[in-house]
């Protein structure tokens, strides 16, 4: 085991894998940084410091810094990967698929259905995501809810340094295309990473991270750690939370969900994208569906309100779910009639 | 360059497949056989061809909606094809695709495409690929006149120059971006080449419905990019026998105009008078070769009816490798 940051844990494994594989390969605006200027090459080193030192590891020829254009990026990721690679494209930030969505909705999400079977399409594209650093409406965004809904494509949201090595890792050997999301509020977090090379974490299995018989709690990324906060504080008065981290919210890992349900009979889902059409509604409604005659209370789902992301301090404190409401929550499927 | 006999025969095969098996599908259109949007390549043959011809099957290309000519072209099968047009899930993409969406990438053919102008970026990543792999493979974006007008075509071709990818901008420029003139949707007076050269592209420019110009400035093109000068474009100018979609009324077009088209524009005409003319092949080779390809769209087109339908199960199939 090794301790690292999130984000060490991020460079680390990419540089592993592109060690291991002549295939993978690395493009993304800035992910050398200050070509061009008199600093030269790596000036920047990429604004999360997610690929601090490939450039000068591995080259120009696989470390491919590209203009502002995430059209391109995403498309000619699509196009390393049907040509034989395995590109990881960064988006620099997560809001910025809008500018990018039919390369990742119509075409990489889809080549492998259009085309009968008959390609694989391995292109992992990493993007930092998420509020707290009123950064405001164009640049905290989370995305997952949109993606999840994109048949063919995967969804990965770490909330370890050790699950991102095992997932990036997945990611970058998987011959499916993958979201890989990256919370920058936990960029700077540290934890213990496993040594093996060959870690991974397979997708579609979340992670018990407390456990407990009266309120199953699901999250994911920088909520988790509030989750997690709030069960160890209602275990001193004796109430028991099962909190359950997705890690991929596509695929889904369905029955941690449902046999948690069973015993605990109550569902808290905490989610960072807006609520409508979202993660935190198909879970209420997973529970609703197939846990039925086990809940003893309406699934509550706690996610920001219905609006874009605020800038002000005050502003973005309300607009994010925070330990007090997702505690809330807690006890009002506990005190349920 | 004097092509052989055999690379001549083989160039009017092609071209022939392409003009024939389009006309069989616009008369098998009115049968209601066939489900979905189709839209015939008629009219270009000679750029699918003049380009493809140069092309093995380790360099790539990217097509558009209007993509059967570039598909048959870089040798996906007749029969595959016309079964997935007909929906069979013996199809070349098991009947999942359809016609705006075939793709054998095992040809180096990384599909037709729905969405107009999304092709060129992934071209410049298939040359990438081939510019890492070092062994001179290059990549092909075919657009048109609509594409042009797309943010991700400026995208790709700025992107390709940046990174030196070997990578051919093919713009068939055949007048129409779906109804509307490229007088009107072209802000450059017409001039699509000179785009890419603004983003720093040598490019060339040659009449599409000219097979030899094509072939010919398809090997000047080639020959550069392949010696690792970075990308490069060109604009062929060529005709559209065919609406945008097979049931489009065509209304947008002048009195007689088509009828025209078919008499002074038409590559296989020019072809034939061209090869005749300078003795290389007579009417007889090339009546012979007609006739073969006749027979072989009539063979796929009955392949197709026959062939197995595809299950409600098949629905699920082929979404995910693992899941």
């Amino acid at each position: 085991m090794a301790k690292m940051m999130y984000r060490d844990a991020v460079v680390s494994t990419i540089a592993a894998e592109m060690e291991r594989d002549p295939n993978v390969v690395v493009l993304g605006e800035d992910v050398v940084g200050g070509m061009g200027t008199a600093g030269g090459p790596e000036a920047i080193g990429g604004i999360w410091s997610t690929s601090t030192g490939l450039y000068g590891r591995f080259g120009q020829d696989r470390v491919i810094d590209t203009p502002i254009s995430e059209s391109a990026i995403v498309g000619a990721a699509a196009g390393l990967a049907l040509a034989g690679k395995r590109p990881v494209a960064e988006l620099m930030f997560a809001d910025f698929i809008g500018v990018s969505l039919d390369q990742i909705w119509n075409q990489i999400g889809k080549f492998r259905y259009m085309f009968g079977g008959k390609t694989k399409c391995p292109v992992v594209i990493r993007m930092a995501y998420g509020a707290g650093f009123n950064a405001a409406a164009q640049h905290s965004q989370s995305v997952h809810q949109i993606l999840t809904g994109m048949p063919g494509l995967k969804v990965v949201m770490p909330s370890t340094p050790a699950d991102v090595a095992g997932l990036l890792r997945q990611a970058i050997r998987d011959d499916d295309p993958v979201i890989f999301l990256e919370h920058k509020a936990l960029y700077a977090t540290t934890g213990e990473v496993p040594d093996d090379p060959d870690f991974v974490i397979p997708f579609g299995h979340a992670r018990l991270t407390r456990a407990g018989e009266d309120v199953t709690i699901v999250s994911s990324g920088l909520l988790l750690g509030f989750c997690e906060a709030v069960a160890d504080r209602l275990a001193n008065e004796g109430i028991g939370c099962d909190v359950i981290d997705l890690r991929t919210t596509s695929p889904l890992d369905e029955e941690a969900i449902l046999d948690s349900v069973e015993v605990t009979g109550r569902l808290v889902v905490v989610d960072e994208a807006p609520p409508r059409c979202g993660l935190a509604a198909d879970l209420c409604a997973l529970a609703a569906n197939k846990a039925f005659s086990s809940l003893k209370a309406p699934p509550q789902a706690v996610t920001p309100p219905h609006t874009p992301i605020p800038f002000a301090r005050e502003l973005e404190s309300a607009y994010l779910p925070s330990a007090e409401k997702i505690e809330a929550a807690v006890r009002k499927v506990l005190n349920w009639r | 360059m004097q092509l052989s006999r055999e690379a001549l025969q083989r160039a009017y095969r092609q071209m022939k497949v392409i003009r024939e098996f389009e006309e069989r599908l616009h008369s098998e259109i009115q049968t209601g056989e066939i489900a979905g949007f189709t839209h015939l390549y008629c009219g270009q043959e000679a750029v699918a061809v003049g380009v493809c011809e140069h092309l093995g099957t380790d360099d790539k290309i990217i097509s558009t909606h209007r993509g059967h000519g570039h598909c048959l072209a870089k040798g996906c099968d007749i029969e595959g094809m016309m079964k997935e047009i007909w929906g069979s899930r013996d199809g070349l993409c098991k009947g999942k695709g359809g016609s705006m969406h075939i793709a054998d990438v095992d040809q180096g053919m990384l599909g037709a495409n729905g969405i107009v102008g999304a092709g060129a970026p992934i071209a410049v990543g298939a040359a990438l690929a081939a510019k890492l792999d070092g062994q001179g493979h290059v990549s092909i974006a075919f657009s048109g006149d609509g594409a042009c007008n797309q943010g991700t075509t400026f995208e790709a071709m700025n992107f390709a120059v940046v990174t030196g990818a070997p990578c051919i901008f093919v713009f068939e420029n055949n007048h129409y971006s779906e109804h509307t003139g490229v007088d009107y949707a072209v802000g450059t007076q017409q001039d699509i080449a000179s785009r890419a050269e603004a983003f720093g592209m040598k490019v060339w420019r040659a009449d599409g419905t000219d097979f030899f110009a094509v072939h010919d400035t398809m090997r000047e093109a080639l020959a550069y990019v392949r010696a690792g000068n970075g990308p490069a474009a060109i604009e062929f100018d060529t005709e559209r026998f065919f609406g945008h979609f097979e049931g489009d009324p065509q209304r947008y077009r002048g009195k007689g105009e088509i009828e025209r088209l078919r008499e002074t524009r038409d590559c296989l005409k020019k072809f034939r008078k061209a090869v005749t003319t300078a003795g290389l092949l007579d009417d007889t080779d090339l009546d012979a070769i007609d006739s073969e390809v006749l027979t072989s769209i009539d063979r796929a087109v009955e392949a197709a009816r026959a062939a197995a339908r595809p299950t409600a199960e098949d629905v699920l199939a082929d979404v995910y490798i693992s899941y």
